[in-house]
């Protein structure tokens, strides 16, 4: 077994001391910092996500591969830097005003950093103003929004109305998600996509960025 | 009046009651908005009174306090954890006024919110202690079931459990975990299916076990009788009235009450003894279950 596929191992157990240690060995043996990430850690949490998808594991094990999975990211990150990696785009991330749910929403931030993205975290009960102005400030490419209750699922379209006045050049797309949320309400309030859980997230953010 | 234990060990199906939130955002939605539905205790009791009438009205055997979110661990998200004793104490008085000794009174004790390590901050110590001083109060109070409800992780639910008989050997314990379906069978999204849950669960000492919340009431047909393969405990199922949807900005849930109160017969037939309602669930719901158990 090669030292990708021993990091993607232990990432996948879930064990964070080995995949430092190993993200460490690889870097000692002068390998690319861009190429750990994309075959060692990134191809780690593809599995993950794919195992998740099929109901094999369960948010347990995602959090503990992610965990992992940023153990080997801080080892990695000054040295990306340097290389001058440019980053795949930024996402803010949040639970709309009035919902305190963030199981779902973080979820989908663990896969995205999993794929690479950076993520910007505004946390739960977000007012529909701290989206744009953090997604503005930070050079955002997509704004994830989060809802478990039926009743906060209104403040999404506030979002997109928000934004739509804005958002110049459109640059900025809009995605949510959880429970409560379709396709169809997506499409409704105007919402770019629709995510219908972590790993389709992580889908919809490449096409929204590949689609300029 | 014969105990709620009584009852179930005579065969006998009992009537929950249906949503809280929908009539609190009503009643109090200026009160509740961006902090805990539990506020409602302190702040405007007659609410709960109201809401414990219609369905006490409806025909409901048993009559849920508004103590979903009222462990430490929960109120803390809205810096509540000081009021922990009042606001449990308060939401079992408003009950009592209406039920009397003429219904149970159920606590209600949801999740804490938070995650146990290694995945989330809080040590089983803690949580025990969560559970164990919201628990206390309702014993105190002298409720008649408690129950431990909406789980997903089963080390979460067995520690409310085990804090439950730490202070009551006898009080009458319902658990109930919340299932998403999947190609593979139901699992909670902590990866805990019913065989794993009925077993944990009969070991630490519930007298009932089940299922809330979740999608939809045919789906809890299916996870009664799954249930029925691996406990031997009588089961208590509160559904919700199927996945809502939205319409001009207001949740509307699918499922009327005719609607669920023939799968109602199902639940019962697969060994359910306490059938109820839960998201999107009204007085009508509750009151078709009690035309179909009378009529059984």
């Amino acid at each position: 077994m090669n030292i990708f596929e021993q990091i993607s191992d232990y990432l996948n157990q879930g064990d964070e001391d080995k995949v430092a240690e190993l993200t460490d060995r690889a870097i000692a043996q002068e390998i690319a910092a861009k190429t750990i990430l994309d075959e060692g850690l990134i191809a780690g949490m593809e599995i993950m996500g794919a195992k998740f998808k099929k109901h094999e594991v369960f948010l347990p094990e995602v959090l503990l591969a992610a965990k992992a999975m940023h153990a080997g990211m801080t080892k990695l990150k000054p040295l990306l830097i340097r290389e001058g990696i440019p980053a795949k785009g930024k996402v803010v991330l949040g639970t709309v005003a009035g919902d305190l749910h963030d199981i779902g929403k973080n979820l989908v931030g663990i896969m995205l950093k999993g794929a690479g993205y950076e993520v910007i975290d505004i946390g739960h009960d977000a007012k529909p103003q701290l989206f744009i102005d953090t997604a503005k400030k930070e050079d955002a490419r997509v704004i994830g929004m989060s809802a478990l209750l039926t009743t906060t699922m209104p403040m999404m379209r506030k979002v997109v109305e928000l934004l739509k006045e804005d958002n110049p050049g459109g640059k900025i797309k809009t995605m949510v998600g959880g429970a409560p949320v379709s396709k169809d309400y997506a499409a409704e309030i105007g919402a770019d996509a629709y995510g219908y859980d972590g790993a389709n997230a992580v889908q919809c953010v490449e096409e929204l960025i590949a689609g300029g | 009046m014969k105990t709620f234990l009584e009852r179930i060990k005579n065969g006998d199906v009992l009537v929950g009651d249906g949503a809280m939130g929908s009539f609190l955002m009503d009643m109090a939605g200026d009160l509740i908005k961006g902090t805990s539905p539990e506020v409602v205790n302190l702040s405007k009791p007659e609410v709960l009174e109201q809401v414990a009438k219609m369905y006490f009205d409806a025909g409901a055997d048993l009559i849920q306090t508004n103590t979903f979110g009222g462990s430490p661990l929960k109120l803390a998200d809205y810096k509540m954890e000081d009021k922990t004793e009042e606001i449990n104490r308060a939401a079992v008085q408003a009950v009592r006024k209406v039920t009397g000794n003429k219904a149970y009174i159920s606590a209600s004790v949801g999740p804490s919110g938070k995650m146990l390590k290694p995945l989330g901050p809080v040590s089983e110590v803690q949580m025990f202690d969560n559970f164990y001083r919201q628990i206390k109060v309702l014993v105190e109070e002298g409720v008649d079931i408690l129950c431990i409800e909406t789980m997903t992780d089963i080390k979460e639910a067995v520690l409310a459990l085990k804090a439950a008989r730490d202070i009551s050997k006898t009080i009458p314990v319902m658990s109930t975990m919340t299932y998403n379906p999947s190609p593979r069978g139901f699992f909670t999204i902590m990866g805990v299916n019913v065989e794993k849950a009925a077993r944990e669960l009969a070991e630490f000492g519930a007298n009932l076990v089940g299922s809330n919340c979740g999608n939809g009431i045919e789906n809890m047909v299916l996870i009664a009788r799954e249930y029925k393969k691996y406990s031997k405990l009588p089961l208590i199922i509160q559904a919700n009235a199927g996945l809502p949807e939205l319409q001009d900005d207001k949740p509307v849930y699918p499922e009327n009450p005719e609607f669920m109160a023939g799968q109602a017969f199902e639940l019962i037939d697969a060994g359910v003894q306490v059938v109820g309602g839960c998201c999107g669930t009204t007085p009508e719901h509750i009151r078709a279950f009690r035309r179909t158990v009378d009529n059984m």
